[in-house]
C-alpha cells in the first residue's frame, strides 16, 4: 500500500490553487486542502513538474501559502445504490437535505446514500452463474421502481458467482454476493458501488440507433419535432423565452421511468419550484408522485463555479446507472452554457491560449463527448435501457453563432430553437416551427415506429403540416411587403391556415390543467382534424371576412384544447366547428 | 484601526494602475490591507509574492509605502444601529453619525442551501399596472430595471420601494451622481421612512473600483435583518452596469483575457453571486432585490444586460412611448418569472388570461402600426387595435398609474369590450361570461 501523496499550497488566484507535491499525482485526482479543521475538496487540472494546479470546489477565502494538502488517489466519484431517487444533491453528490443550517457551510460534505435505510433484497443470480460488469445479481424496490443490484461497473473481467445472499431486508453496505475471478480471487459485492463521473459507463452489449419515440406531451415537440428514446436534443434561447418552463414541462410529462434534472449554474428559485411542486404532482401515467422518479442535481449559479462542471457529469452517471438496470431515463441539463463558462473561467486563470470568445480550444470535443454518453442500449441480458438527453443552451445575446451553441448543434439530433419574436408575442412554447428540427423524423427506424404505432400516413401528415406553416410564413411576409390588398386572397387563406396550426397545435398553455399535457392519442386526433381543415378549399369575399372566419374557428378550437378530451364540452365545440365548416363550404 | 498582531511591510516590488506587488509571508487569500492608508485586498498569492488590489487606485503610491495587513476579509458591523444610516463602500458612516457597534461580519458570505429556501409566494403590490398586472413582483425575487440612461429609473425605483410593504429598504448606490444620491435621501425623508432605510453609497466622486464592495455590503446588512431578525428586506442596487464596468477595469489591470464586450469571463458568476442573495427564508424573512442595469441605446444583447437577464427572475423594461408621450413598462420585453406563483392565486382568477390577451392585442397593434408606416391601408380591426393600444398604454402601462390590481383588471376588460368582440378577445368562455362588462355586448 502506497502512502498518500501530500503537498503544500504554493499560490492562490481565486479558486485556482497551485500545490507543491511530494509524490505521484494524477490528472483529475481529487485532493483536500486543509484550512484549520475544514477540508476543501479540489480537483487537479494540470501538473507541471512538482507543481499541481487544482480547482477548488469551494471559496478559497483565508487560504495561505503552506497550507497542507492531501491527495486521495482517485478521480471525482459518485456513489451508486438504492436511495438515489427523490434525493437532492449538489454537483458533488452531497445530500442537500441532510446539511445543517440555512447556509451552505464550506467543507461540509454529506453522505449521498442513506446507510441506515433497509431494502428488501431479492436475489436474481445464482451460484455458478458467469457474470461481468453491469450484470444483475439481485434487486430491491426503490419506491415503486425496481432497482437492480449489479456487478460493479469497474469489475470488467468475467466472474463466477460463488454466493448470493438470500432474500431479506438489508442496509446498502450488506455484502450481497461473492464473486470469484479467473485467478480464484474472491470479491465481495454490496448494494453500493463507486464510479468516476467523467468516464462513461459502458457495461452494455450494444448501442443501436434510436428506434422509438419518447412522448413528452408537448405538442410542438411530439407532433412536429419528436424526440427519440435515447436521443439527444438541445434548447437554445435568449432569456425570457420560456426555456425553463419548457424544461419543467418535459420533466413533469415525459414518458420516462426516471428523470434526472441537473440545475447547472442556474437560478436557485427555479430549483425551489421543483422542490415545492414535484412532491405534490402526480404522474398521470402511473398515478405515482413525480418526485419518486426524480433526482435533482443542483449547483445553482451562486454555488462554487468549479462544481458546475462536476454537476452535469454526476447527473449523467446517475442516468447511466439506471439505464444499466433497463430503465428509460431522461436527463435534463439547464444550462450547459454555464458549464462551458466554468471551463472558460478556469482556462483563463491557467493562462491557456483561448479559442473563440475566450472558451477553451477543446470545448467542442468536450461537449460532443458528453452528449455521446446518451443513447438507447441493449444490455448483456438482452433488455434495453436508455438515456435521453436534452440540454439547454443560453447563447450570449441570443445570438446562435457562438461556440457553445455551435458545438452543441453538431453533437445533437434535435434542435428546439426558442424565438424571441414568438416569446414577445406570447406564443408559448416559443419553439420556432421553421428553425427547429428533429433529425429523427428522417430515421427509417422512427418512420417505421410511427407507421406501426400512430398511423401509416402520420409522417406524411407531419411534413404536410410543416409545409402549411412554411407557406403561411411566406404569405405573411408578402402581405407585410405588399399590403393586405396587394396580395391575392389565397395568400390570406394560406396565412390563416398556418395561424390555425400555430394556435391550436404549436401553442400550448403550460399553466392550464388540461392544455398543459396532451397525450399522443389526443394529439393525433386534433392534428388530423386541423390538417383536414387546412386541406379544405375556402372561398371568401375579401380578406377581412377571411380573417374573421378563421379567428372564430381558432377561438372554438382553443376552447376545445381547454376542455377534457371527449368531454361534453369538447364534443359541443367540435360540433360548432363542423357547423362553421359546412357553412363556409356551402357558401 | 491598526492592531498589535498586524504585519507591516515597507517595500513594494511592483505597481500598476490598480495593484501593487510585494513579498510577504503568511498572508491569507482575500484579506484586507492598507497601502499608504488606502484600502486594498489580496487578489493573488504566488509563493511569497502577494498582489494587492487598491480600491482607490495607485496614484502617488511609492515603493516605500507602508503596507499593513489586517488578517481579515472585508467586514461590516451589523446591529439594529444600521437603520436610518448612510455609509460609504467601506461601511464607514458618511452622515456624520457615530460608527455602528455590533457583530463584526465578513461580507460576501456563503450561499443559502437551495434545499432550505422557500418558494416565493407573497405579492409585492406597487400600484403600477405595467408591473402589478403584467409583471407582478414577488418577495424573494430579484429583478432589474433595464433602462436607457435618460429614463427616470431611479425615480421609479424609489416609488416602488416606498410603496412596497417591507420592513427595511437597503440602498446600494454605485456611481450615483450626487444629485441622485440626494434625490433618494430626500424622497426617503419626505416619506418619513428614513428609519427603515440603510444606504451604502459610492458616488461618481469616489474611485470606481470601490463600487465592487457596495453590493456585498448592502447584502450583508440585508442578511442581518432577514436572517437574524426575520424581516422583509428590499435591496435596491443602482446602477449594476457601473458595477460591471468596475469589474472589467480590475480584470483588465490583472491581465485577464476578456470575453464578450471586454467583460471578464467570470461576469456571469460575479453577478449571480450578488443576485442570488435574494431569498425567502424558512423563518419568513426575505430579501428582494430590485436593481438597475442601464443600457446603451436599448441594446440588451450587450454582455451586462444579457448575463443579468439569465440570472435575474425577469426584467422590467422602461421605454418612452411616443404615441402617448409617457414612460411605460414595455409589455413585450418585460417579464416577471415569478408572477405565476401569485397571479390567479393572490389575485383574481382572470388575471393570467386578461394579461396575456391584452399583450397579444397590443402586439396586433404593433403589427398594424408597421403596416401603417409602410403606407398600407389599415383594416377595421387594425384601427381598433391601434386605438386600444393607445388607451392601454395611457391607462395601464404608463408608470404614473397608481391603482390596485382588481381595478387594473376591470379597466382592461372595459378596454376589451370597447374595442373588440368576444371572439377577437378569445378568452376562456367561463371568464368571458363572468367578467365581460355588462351592457356592452
Amino acid at each position: 500500500m502506497q502512502t498518500k501523496t501530500t503537498g503544500k499550497v504554493q499560490g492562490i488566484i481565486a479558486n485556482l490553487v497551485t500545490i507543491e507535491v511530494d509524490g505521484p499525482v494524477a490528472q483529475n485526482e481529487i485532493c483536500f486542502i486543509h484550512l484549520g479543521d475544514t477540508r476543501l475538496m479540489s480537483e487537479v487540472i494540470k501538473v507541471t513538474g512538482k507543481i499541481a494546479s487544482a480547482q477548488v470546489y469551494e471559496s478559497t477565502r483565508g487560504l495561505r501559502v503552506g497550507d497542507h494538502v492531501t491527495f486521495e488517489g482517485h478521480m471525482l466519484e459518485v456513489q451508486l445504490g438504492p436511495g438515489l431517487l427523490s434525493s437532492n444533491y449538489d454537483g458533488l453528490q452531497n445530500n442537500l437535505a441532510t446539511m445543517e443550517g440555512v447556509f451552505l457551510k464550506r467543507g461540509e460534505y454529506t453522505e449521498p446514500i442513506d446507510r441506515e435505510a433497509k431494502w428488501d433484497f431479492k436475489p436474481l443470480a445464482k451460484k455458478g452463474d458467469t457474470v461481468t460488469a453491469g450484470d444483475w445479481l439481485g434487486e430491491v424496490m426503490e419506491g415503486w421502481m425496481v432497482h437492480k443490484i449489479m456487478v460493479p461497473f469497474i469489475m470488467t473481467d468475467t466472474y463466477t458467482v460463488q454466493e448470493v445472499t438470500k432474500e431479506g431486508s438489508y442496509t446498502v453496505d450488506k455484502k450481497i454476493a461473492i464473486l470469484k475471478d479467473a485467478d480464484g480471487k474472491t470479491h465481495d459485492v454490496t448494494m453500493v458501488q463507486k464510479w468516476p463521473v467523467k468516464r462513461a459507463i459502458t457495461a452494455y452489449m450494444e448501442k443501436p440507433r434510436p428506434y422509438k419515440v419518447l412522448e413528452t406531451g408537448v405538442r410542438t415537440i411530439d407532433t412536429f419535432n419528436p424526440m427519440a428514446e435515447g436521443g439527444t436534443g438541445f434548447i437554445p434561447g435568449p432569456f425570457g423565452c420560456g426555456k425553463t418552463v419548457l424544461q419543467h414541462a418535459l420533466a413533469k410529462q415525459a414518458e420516462a421511468d426516471i428523470i434526472v434534472m441537473a440545475a447547472c449554474g442556474e437560478r436557485a428559485n427555479e430549483v425551489v419550484e421543483i422542490f415545492a411542486e414535484f412532491p405534490k404532482l402526480i404522474d398521470p401515467r402511473t398515478g405515482r408522485h413525480l418526485m419518486d422518479r426524480t433526482t435533482i442535481i443542483c449547483n445553482t449559479s451562486n454555488m462554487p463555479v468549479a462544481a458546475r462542471e462536476a454537476s452535469v457529469y454526476t447527473a449523467m452517471t446517475i442516468c447511466e446507472y439506471y439505464r444499466a438496470m433497463g430503465h428509460k431515463t431522461l436527463l435534463l441539463a439547464d444550462s450547459t452554457s454555464r458549464w462551458a463558462q466554468a471551463l472558460r473561467e478556469m482556462s483563463n486563470r491557467m493562462e491557456e491560449l483561448p479559442g473563440q470568445d475566450g472558451f477553451p480550444m477543446d470545448l467542442s470535443a468536450t461537449i460532443a463527448n458528453f452528449y455521446a454518453r446518451a443513447g438507447i442500449v441493449t444490455l448483456n441480458n438482452g433488455e434495453t435501457g436508455s438515456v435521453t438527453f436534452i440540454g439547454t443552451v443560453s447563447p450570449a445575446g441570443g445570438n446562435l453563432k457562438e461556440p457553445v451553441t455551435e458545438s452543441t448543434q453538431k453533437a445533437t439530433r434535435c434542435f428546439y430553437a426558442l424565438s424571441q419574436n414568438r416569446a414577445d408575442r406570447k406564443r408559448y412554447p416559443a419553439v420556432d416551427p421553421m428553425e427547429s428540427y428533429s433529425k429523427y423524423l428522417e430515421y427509417p427506424e422512427i418512420i417505421k415506429y410511427y407507421s406501426e404505432k400512430i398511423g401509416e400516413d402520420w409522417i406524411d401528415m407531419v411534413w404536410e403540416g410543416k409545409n402549411f406553416v412554411r407557406r403561411g410564413k411566406e404569405a405573411y411576409e408578402q402581405i407585410n411587403i405588399l399590403g393586405d390588398d396587394g396580395v391575392p386572397l389565397e395568400y390570406h387563406i394560406n396565412y390563416w391556415k398556418s395561424e390555425l396550426i400555430d394556435f391550436i397545435i404549436l401553442q400550448q398553455d403550460a399553466f392550464d390543467d388540461v392544455d398543459a399535457s396532451t397525450p399522443m392519442e389526443r394529439q393525433k386526433y386534433m392534428y388530423t382534424k386541423i390538417i383536414n381543415v387546412c386541406r379544405q378549399k375556402f372561398e371568401f369575399d375579401d380578406f377581412e371576412s377571411c380573417s374573421a372566419y378563421f379567428k372564430k374557428m381558432i377561438n372554438i378550437f382553443r376552447q376545445m384544447n381547454y376542455s377534457e378530451y371527449e368531454s361534453e364540452d369538447f364534443k359541443r365545440y367540435e360540433k360548432e366547428i363542423e357547423e362553421l365548416l359546412t357553412e363556409k363550404i356551402q357558401a | 484601526m491598526a492592531q498589535a498582531f498586524q504585519r507591516i511591510y515597507t517595500r513594494l516590488e511592483g505597481i500598476t494602475k490598480a495593484t501593487v506587488m510585494l513579498n510577504a509571508q503568511r498572508i491569507t487569500n482575500d484579506e484586507l490591507a492598507t497601502v499608504d492608508g488606502r484600502l486594498a485586498q489580496v487578489v493573488k498569492i504566488n509563493g511569497d509574492r502577494v498582489t494587492l488590489q487598491i480600491f482607490g487606485g495607485t496614484e502617488g503610491i511609492a515603493t516605500n509605502s507602508e503596507v499593513v495587513f489586517w488578517g481579515e476579509a472585508p467586514s461590516l458591523n451589523v446591529s439594529d444601529q444600521l437603520a436610518g444610516r448612510f455609509f460609504n463602500a467601506y461601511g464607514n458612516p458618511i452622515d456624520g453619525g457615530p460608527q455602528v457597534e455590533g457583530e463584526h461580519r465578513e461580507i460576501g458570505g456563503p450561499s443559502v442551501n437551495p434545499f432550505k429556501r422557500k418558494q416565493p409566494s407573497q405579492l409585492i403590490p406597487t400600484g403600477i399596472a405595467g408591473i402589478d398586472l403584467n409583471n407582478t413582483l414577488v418577495s424573494g425575487q430579484k429583478i432589474p430595471f433595464f433602462a436607457d440612461p435618460d429614463q427616470p429609473y431611479n425615480q421609479v425605483m424609489a416609488t416602488v420601494a416606498l410603496r412596497a410593504d417591507v420592513d427595511k429598504i437597503i440602498l446600494g448606490g454605485m456611481g450615483l451622481t450626487n444629485d441622485d444620491y440626494l434625490y433618494f435621501r430626500q424622497s426617503f425623508e419626505n416619506a418619513g421612512k428614513l428609519s427603515k432605510i440603510i444606504s451604502f453609497v459610492n458616488t461618481t466622486d469616489d474611485p470606481p473600483v470601490e463600487r465592487l464592495l457596495i453590493p456585498d455590503m448592502a447584502l450583508t446588512a440585508a442578511e442581518y435583518f432577514a436572517v437574524d431578525k426575520n424581516e422583509k428586506v428590499l435591496v435596491l442596487l443602482t446602477d449594476m452596469t457601473l458595477y460591471a464596468d468596475a469589474l472589467s477595469i480590475v480584470s483588465n489591470r490583472m491581465d485577464q483575457i476578456p470575453s464578450k464586450d471586454s467583460m471578464p469571463g467570470s461576469l456571469y458568476s460575479d453577478l449571480a453571486k450578488i443576485y442570488e442573495k435574494a431569498v425567502l427564508l424558512p423563518s419568513g424573512g426575505s430579501i428582494t432585490i430590485i436593481a438597475v442595469t442601464t443600457l446603451n441605446g436599448g441594446d440588451i444583447t450587450h454582455a451586462i444586460p444579457d448575463n443579468t437577464g439569465y440570472i435575474t427572475e425577469g426584467q422590467l423594461f422602461l421605454r418612452h412611448d411616443s404615441d402617448t408621450g409617457k414612460v411605460i413598462v414595455d409589455p413585450f420585453r418585460s417579464l416577471s418569472r415569478l408572477k405565476q406563483l401569485v397571479i390567479g392565486k393572490q389575485t383574481r382568477e382572470d388575471h393570467n388570461q386578461v394579461m396575456n390577451t391584452a399583450i397579444r392585442l397590443y402586439a396586433d397593434a404593433a403589427d398594424a402600426k408597421t403596416k401603417m408606416e409602410n403606407g398600407f391601408d389599415l383594416s377595421d380591426y387594425d384601427l381598433r387595435a391601434l386605438d386600444f393600444a393607445k388607451e392601454y398604454s395611457l391607462k395601464l402601462l404608463s408608470i404614473d398609474v397608481n391603482i390596485n390590481i382588481t381595478e387594473m383588471l376591470e379597466r382592461t376588460w372595459k378596454l376589451f369590450a370597447k374595442y373588440f368582440s368576444k371572439e377577437e378577445v378569445s378568452i376562456r368562455e367561463d371568464l368571458i361570461d363572468q367578467y365581460w362588462p355588462k351592457g356592452e355586448e
